[in-house]
């Protein structure tokens, strides 16, 4: 299932050394904005010499995402059947005082999409966020009461600090590219996990932070792998698996680009570590609640391939178009043309003949300051590569 | 015929009075009520669109104004929220003139208070509640 890439012999030398150097506080670290101007300047050789560590970042909603959470018991004891907090249902088909809330559950009374186009103002990411932030979350669990566990109904507040751990756990993040969305065939705005769509393809949104995002600087998986340590909502986290859909055997350009949706990360971290400047409950009007994640990645320079991969800039990766008024909904799978990065970012699109505006879910800004934050971590010593225990499956 | 949108406020004296009828019925004007919030002793907001023709719109406006009702372009009342803009992009192309917008360097999105006509598109449109119509 996993192929070889860099967690071999040599891949694992240059590691160390670069961990040296980040430990003397020597590592030469830039960004991926950065190293394209580098390359561009001094040539994939030259850089690849000088270089050592380029870090990534994106910044979007990741539905396939929450958190396991053990509060303390109470005192009698209680095998929390069902569990609420802030009145959203968690998950407590685990151990007594475990919990998994799912960043896109709603509460019961949420009127939905009743009153179309529901708002959706409050769910799972938002309380992740709350928590996070140090806020107190009101717990209510309900039982059937056993001789070991008695207690019925347990009604109390925790927060962050008062949980013995809180794991935000998610099974798929990061995607490598994205589709860009319309609205073709509606004559009415359309609400999907991609925003708002207008009739008539009035906009086009996408979901990339192109030449800064984690998978599309390491396009084959040669240095992102299992057991990768990586910048995770504030805090540190790991590559734990491929993510759920991981699929690598999608059209790629010379470059290895993936020019569609294709790999994706399973994420974990500690939540007690993390910030909620950097996990944001996430409303989208008509479809539902999600939390938006920050997760950055360090690439480490291993090779002068690597140096080429992470060189690589918004122009020179593709995605296609694709329609979400009765395509996407209904399992057609056909694209309306392929666009690069650099037009998306530019602002507008040509789909057939026309000039859309376009929008984005995910935040080149933050995204940014995501890869500037890693960037200084490194530099000052206080984050060091971890080396992949296994590789992603590349479909090779 | 013309079409306002506008913010009234009452003062505590006039909320208890049929003042929408009074436009309707001696104005002859349309009223569709977007948003209201009345604090029977304090005050009352009315978030209106009116319809009517120019005299008729004029008259209306005069005897509202005789009330000692604030009246407010509905632009004032949004408000964005730099604290909570995540600067995604997804409001851009809801907003029909710019008011909210993009610097294409910074990929930073910034809001012109001037610009808005308050036709509260780009509010769905944000999945982070940074923006937001105060009445
Ligand atoms: S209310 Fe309308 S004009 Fe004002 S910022 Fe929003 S979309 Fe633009
Ligand atoms: S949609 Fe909201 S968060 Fe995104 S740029 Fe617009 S105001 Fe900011």
């Amino acid at each position: 299932m996993f192929a070889t890439s860099c967690v071999t012999v040599s891949c694992e030398f240059y590691r160390r050394l670069i961990n040296q150097r980040i430990r003397r506080g020597e590592a030469v670290v830039v960004t991926a904005e950065e190293i394209i101007d580098i390359v561009e300047e001094k040539g994939i050789k030259k850089a690849a010499k000088e270089v050592d560590v380029v870090t990534t970042g994106t910044f979007a909603p990741m539905c396939s995402s929450g958190a396991f959470i053990n509060f303390k018991n109470s005192k009698p004891k209680i095998k929390a059947q069902k569990v609420w907090l802030n009145g959203i249902n968690a998950y407590a088909g685990l151990a007594a005082a475990d919990i998994y809330l799912g960043v896109t559950e709603l509460p019961d009374e949420d009127l939905l999409n009743k009153v179309f186009p529901g708002s959706f103002k409050y769910g799972g990411g938002h309380v992740i966020e709350d928590l996070v932030a140090g806020k107190p979350i009101k717990l209510r669990a309900i039982s059937y009461g056993t001789d070991c566990y008695p207690k019925k109904e347990l009604k109390t507040v925790i927060d962050i600090k008062s949980v013995n751990q809180a794991i935000l756990t998610n099974p798929r993040n990061a995607y490598q590219n994205y589709n860009v969305a319309i609205n073709k065939y509606s004559d009415r705005n359309i609400y999907t996990y991609m925003g708002i769509l207008k009739p008539n393809i009035g906009n086009a949104n996408y979901c990339s932070a192109g030449q800064l995002s984690p998978l599309l600087n390491d396009p084959l998986y040669k240095t992102i792998g299992i057991g990768t340590k990586i910048f995770l909502g504030g805090g540190e986290g790991f590559v734990y698996w491929e993510g759920t859909q991981h699929n690598p055997r999608v059209k790629r350009g010379t470059n290895s680009v993936v020019r569609a949706p294709a790999g994706t990360l399973a994420v974990v971290g500690d939540l007690k570590g993390m910030s909620s400047e950097w996990l944001k409950g996430t409303s989208i009007t008509g479809y539902g609640v999600t939390l938006t994640i920050g997760i950055g990645i360090p690439i480490p320079i291993l090779s002068e391939d690597i140096v080429k991969y992470t060189a690589v800039k918004d122009e020179d990766i593709y995605t296609q178009i694709v329609d979400y008024s009765k395509d996407y909904p209904n399992g057609v799978n056909k694209s309306y043309g392929e666009v690069n990065y650099k037009q998306l970012r530019d602002g507008h699109i040509e789909i057939e003949g026309k000039q859309v505006p376009t929008g984005a879910l995910s935040s080149y800004n933050k995204a940014r300051e995501i890869a500037k934050i890693l960037k200084d971590k490194i530099k000052k010593g206080r984050f060091e590569l971890a080396k992949p225990v296994k590789s992603l499956s590349s479909g090779e | 015929m013309i079409r306002k949108r506008v913010v009234l406020t009452f003062p505590h004296e006039v909320v208890s009075q049929p003042v929408v009828y009074h436009l309707v019925k001696d104005y002859n004007l349309m009223i569709n009520i977007l948003r209201a919030r009345v604090t029977p002793q304090e005050q009352g907001r009315l978030v209106v669109e009116i319809s009517g023709s120019k005299k008729e719109m004029e008259a209306g406006m005069n005897y509202l104004a005789e009330l000692n009702i604030d009246i407010q372009p509905l632009a004032q009342d949004i408000k964005w929220h730099e604290s909570k803009c995540v600067h995604c992009t997804a409001c851009i192309p809801h907003c029909p003139t710019n008011a909210i917008f993009l610097n294409r360097d910074t990929m930073k999105v910034s809001f012109d208070k001037q610009k808005c006509i308050a036709c509260e598109l780009c509010i769905p449109a944000c999945p982070y509640q940074a923006i937001e119509i105060v009445i």
